[in-house]
């Protein structure tokens, strides 16, 4: 079984495909910024983006994402370390306080700025609305979409990742 | 006063925003073993027997551990230590622990925690505050002799006299219910063996001090055998000192016995289930009022549930008491509190400690008196607040600080566009299905611990060889930038740039107990102390150089990375002046103590000066309710603190947005429900905690008057941004629906056109 993540490619032992995906990226690939908060797909901390789309992967397997295109937050970044405007905008704007929901909220607004480069900030209430934050009220998280959207304007898919 | 945008500071934002911050879950270490709780279904029973030789048996189970293998102390509390680390005796709440399996893996040990059995008496459960406090009423700790906790009072004045001043008299009764804290991260602790016999623990918590008393009490060894290592946390609120430090005694515990690392995992379930929650309370609140508009006395009865176990809750509702009239000068008040113990779940400390639910009562109880005798509810506020030079209601003058209630007030008036806004309210009339409200609130907050404990914090600077700077303060990072903060003080008391100085990773082993990270305290306290020793690390630095500089130890200054003599004359650079220390065998390493000003309480008349110094605070919120549905819509909140002086500005803007939000939770949404002394929403899909479309656009008015007993001029801002928004609410909802809410959460029906005449009660 094949997975597509963070740009590398990766081959993976067909009994692997049914554990859960959240504890295979933890646990095996100690890519532990997909935190598990709550095992039900309910709070988002543990968000990835599939093909571009966020994935609540608490209550996923690895099988169900075989093939795809998998971005975590460990691949956000650029190789060297550069943050993504995005990261940097999170990092600015204070929309960070404890960061356990940072990876996931990072990558929902990801997916959604892909789509929407120019958003309202209603509409980035309505795409952040999954994921659960207790410490920031929101404010300063869609202060950072809104002040990174800009990088994404005109930008393909693939271009927008660095 | 300010609302603009400056670029965040956080020396752990790249870290988090990466993903490579590493909580303790995310620590592996080699050969790990894995532990599970065992809960049994019991609300209150006495144990006979805990059964775990099956558990023992189950495949990957290394150990199930009981209150029996405990070989130091098994009770624990800061006040009364009657939590237990495993339920010995009885079982007292839906949440009591009784035994913790230990596996291979975590799989493996919740599996076998199923098989662990109690054969235990079911007791009569004692679920309502007020049935425990009947004569005869079933105990929940025989030792203690009655469910009574703790009472508070104040007496002040003549109460009798106070009354008969009044042209009105106003009584109502209120409740608020029982929230979850909902930090992000559920509890978490790793604890690891180490070969020269220390037991060192990452956790969850933000008490690492009390995780290590529990700890090395649990083991029955020193505290210099247990160290706590600082590990980011995912939110606490108040929710990780107690409970917190218990799950970290009990993998500390086990890998003592096993002689291997221990990592113990909550799921979201265990964790509502078994940690505390904020009191829900029941108030009786009288209040005489003469018709031009002044409060001439005050008359409350608290009752607050503090569930199984005592936790914090003497202090929650010292706190309650001391404040129990808001922000208002009454010369005549007799408070009686009651903190009780039930079969409920536990309740103890969560920010906003005993004001939130004071504070609904009483900003709701200002503006009915104020409609009973015709005055503009702001007018009515003028005329009883506190002012610079008041005598709270517990003696207490005002006088050291500056007391800034109007200038918060005016600020949010003035921002909102109040009286305009006011005078649009629907008053449950409107054309269209929406009901519009405006509502206000306003508090006065004790900073720090005040009379509840020694307050003290201390700090250590240490520069290194080549200039760098390392720093370590007695206050924890719970998410809330505690250690930016004192970066930023540390490097602007010595003239130096931010890159010079790291943060040491917390260690209880390195900086002395300096309490826990709770009260809205970080800051003033810990920030104190680093302000402190940065001035003697300057004295040590001024007496190597001034001979250089050619002029007198005070006249050496610090600024841009160089130390300065007189204004002509020569300087050197910071790391020049580190160089010649170390030749000169001097250390640049300063020690500095914050130690909290005399506060002083007496408990039989409940006056005194309760608290070092006050912040002051005002919130007001828009909103509409829809007449088909009674569905609120929140539209926009704005808040005035001050906050001393803002020290990372958009960290303090995080505080502000953040408070409300939770406040608007514990107005609207929040409610722990249970049924029979069960909990029935365990997870973040039925406790609803509030989403980004049910919260409004906010504004921050940071107000900054230094005070001047804080080394920094900072003061507190954690917890007054959370205790006033649930009353605003309330009060907008009231001019929306011209109905009074008194009780929490505010939940709306469909809202009729004509008001039936008993509701129509003001």
């Amino acid at each position: 079984m094949r997975l597509h993540l963070n740009g590398r490619e990766l081959e993976v032992a067909e009994a692997v495909g049914e554990r859960r995906l959240v504890e295979f990226l933890r646990d095996e690939l100690d890519l532990t910024g997909a935190k598990n908060a709550c095992d039900i797909g309910a709070c988002g901390a543990c968000t990835i983006l599939l093909d571009d789309e966020p994935m609540k992967i608490c209550i996923k397997r690895v099988k169900d994402v075989a093939g795809h295109r998998i971005l975590t937050i460990e691949g956000m970044a650029a190789p060297d370390g550069t943050l993504h405007p995005l990261q940097q905008a999170f990092v600015e704007c204070g929309a960070i306080q404890c960061g356990f929901c940072t990876p996931g909220m990072v990558l929902v607004a990801h997916a959604f700025l892909l789509k929407n480069p120019r958003p309202t900030r209603d509409q980035i209430r309505k795409a952040i609305n999954g994921n659960l934050c207790r410490c920031t009220g929101y404010h300063q998280i869609i202060d950072a979409i809104e002040e990174a959207a800009v990088h994404y304007l005109g930008a393909t898919a693939a271009a927008a990742r660095v | 006063m300010s609302a603009e945008k400056n670029k965040a500071w956080r020396n752990d934002a790249h870290a988090k925003v990466t993903g490579r911050a590493k909580f303790t879950d995310d620590l592996k270490f080699a050969r790990c073993l894995h532990a599970a709780p065992v809960y049994s279904d019991y609300v209150h029973a006495k144990i006979i027997r805990v059964v775990t030789e099956d558990a023992a048996k189950a495949p990957g189970v290394v150990k199930v551990l009981t209150a029996c293998d405990v070989p130091g102390t098994n009770r624990f509390g800061q006040i009364i230590r009657d939590f237990r680390i495993f339920a010995d005796d009885k079982i007292r709440y839906h949440g009591d622990v009784v035994a913790m399996v230990v596996g291979e893996t975590r799989d493996l040990a919740i599996r076998a925690a199923a098989l662990v059995r109690v054969e235990a008496t079911p007791l009569h459960a004692v679920l309502d505050p007020e049935e425990a406090l009947r004569p005869g009423a079933v105990l929940v700790h025989e030792q203690h002799g009655s469910n009574l906790v703790n009472t508070h009072r104040v007496r002040r004045g003549d109460i009798d006299d106070g009354f008969r001043q009044a042209d009105f008299v106003i009584e109502e009764n209120f409740r608020t219910q029982t929230i979850e804290h909902a930090y992000m991260e559920p509890e978490v602790a790793v604890s690891v063996p180490r070969p020269d016999g220390v037991i060192e623990v990452c956790g969850s918590m933000q008490h690492p001090f009390s995780t290590r008393r529990f700890v090395a009490a649990c083991l029955g060894v020193p505290l210099s055998e247990v160290e706590v290592i600082g590990t980011p946390m995912g939110g606490g609120f108040g929710g990780k000192d107690d409970t917190a430090a218990i799950v970290c005694a009990r993998t500390a515990l086990a890998a003592k016995l096993l002689g291997r690392p221990v990592k113990m995992v909550y799921r979201r379930d265990w964790s509502i289930r078994e940690s505390y929650k904020r009191h829900p309370y029941r108030v009786n609140y009288k209040m005489g009022v003469t018709k031009d508009g002044h409060i001439t006395a005050v008359q409350c009865k608290i009752l607050a549930d503090g569930g199984a176990y005592c936790s914090v809750t003497p202090w929650v509702t010292w706190r309650s008491t001391v404040q129990c009239c808001g922000p208002y000068v009454v010369e005549n008040v007799h408070c009686d509190t009651q903190g009780v113990y039930t079969n409920n779940i536990v309740a103890g400390a969560m920010r906003g400690f005993g004001s939130p639910q004071m504070n609904f009562v009483v900003e709701q109880m200002v503006e009915i008196a104020a409609k009973k005798v015709g005055l503009f509810s702001i007018e009515f506020r003028r005329r009883n607040m506190v002012r610079q030079g008041s005598v709270t209601i517990t003696g207490q003058k005002l006088d050291t600080h500056k007391v800034a209630m109007d200038e918060v007030l005016d600020a949010v008036l003035k921002e909102t566009g109040y009286e305009e806004k006011l005078a649009k309210c629907s008053h449950g009339k409107s054309a269209t299905d929406e009901l519009y409200g405006i509502g206000l609130a306003m508090s006065y907050r004790g900073v720090s611990l005040g009379a509840e404990g020694v307050d003290f914090c201390a700090a250590i600077i240490n520069v290194q060889p080549d200039g760098s700077i390392l720093l370590e303060v007695g206050v924890h990072e719970n998410g809330q930038g505690a250690e930016s903060a004192m970066s930023l003080l540390a490097a602007q008391e010595l003239g130096v740039s931010l890159g010079r100085i790291r943060y040491r990773r917390a260690s209880t082993s390195t900086v002395p107990d300096s309490g826990t990270t709770v009260a809205s305290r970080g800051t003033i306290m810990g920030g104190g102390a680093v302000t402190l020793a940065a001035r003697e690390l300057k004295q040590k630095i001024a007496e190597a150089v001034c001979e250089k500089l050619q002029c007198a130890i005070a006249d050496v200054r610090f600024a841009n990375d160089r130390i300065l003599g007189r204004t002509d004359g020569e300087t050197i650079s910071f790391d020049e002046a580190i160089r010649q220390m170390f030749q000169t065998q001097r250390f640049p390493h300063a020690f500095g103590v914050f130690r909290a000003p005399r506060v002083s309480w007496d408990e039989h008349t409940g006056q005194g000066d309760a608290y070092f110094t006050w912040v002051y605070g005002c919130q007001a919120v828009e909103l509409t309710v829809n007449k088909k549905t009674g569905k609120v819509k929140l539209l926009h909140a704005t808040a005035a603190h001050d906050v001393g002086r803002a020290v990372n500005r958009e960290m303090v803007r995080g505080q502000f947005f953040g408070g409300m939000a939770m406040a608007a939770g514990y107005g609207l949404h929040e409610e722990i429900n249970s049924k029979d002394g069960r909990i029935t929403n365990l997870n973040l899909n039925t406790y609803r905690i509030p989403r980004a479309m049910d919260l409004p656009e906010m504004t921050a008015l940071i107000v900054e008057n230094p005070d001047p007993q804080s080394p920094t001029g900072a003061k507190a801002l954690g917890e007054p941004t959370t205790e006033i928004l649930a009353p605003a609410i309330a009060n907008a909802i009231y001019h929306a629906t011209g109905k009074r809410e008194f009780a929490l959460p505010i939940k709306l029906s469909a809202q009729p056109e004509e008001l039936p005449e008993e509701e129509c009660r003001l």
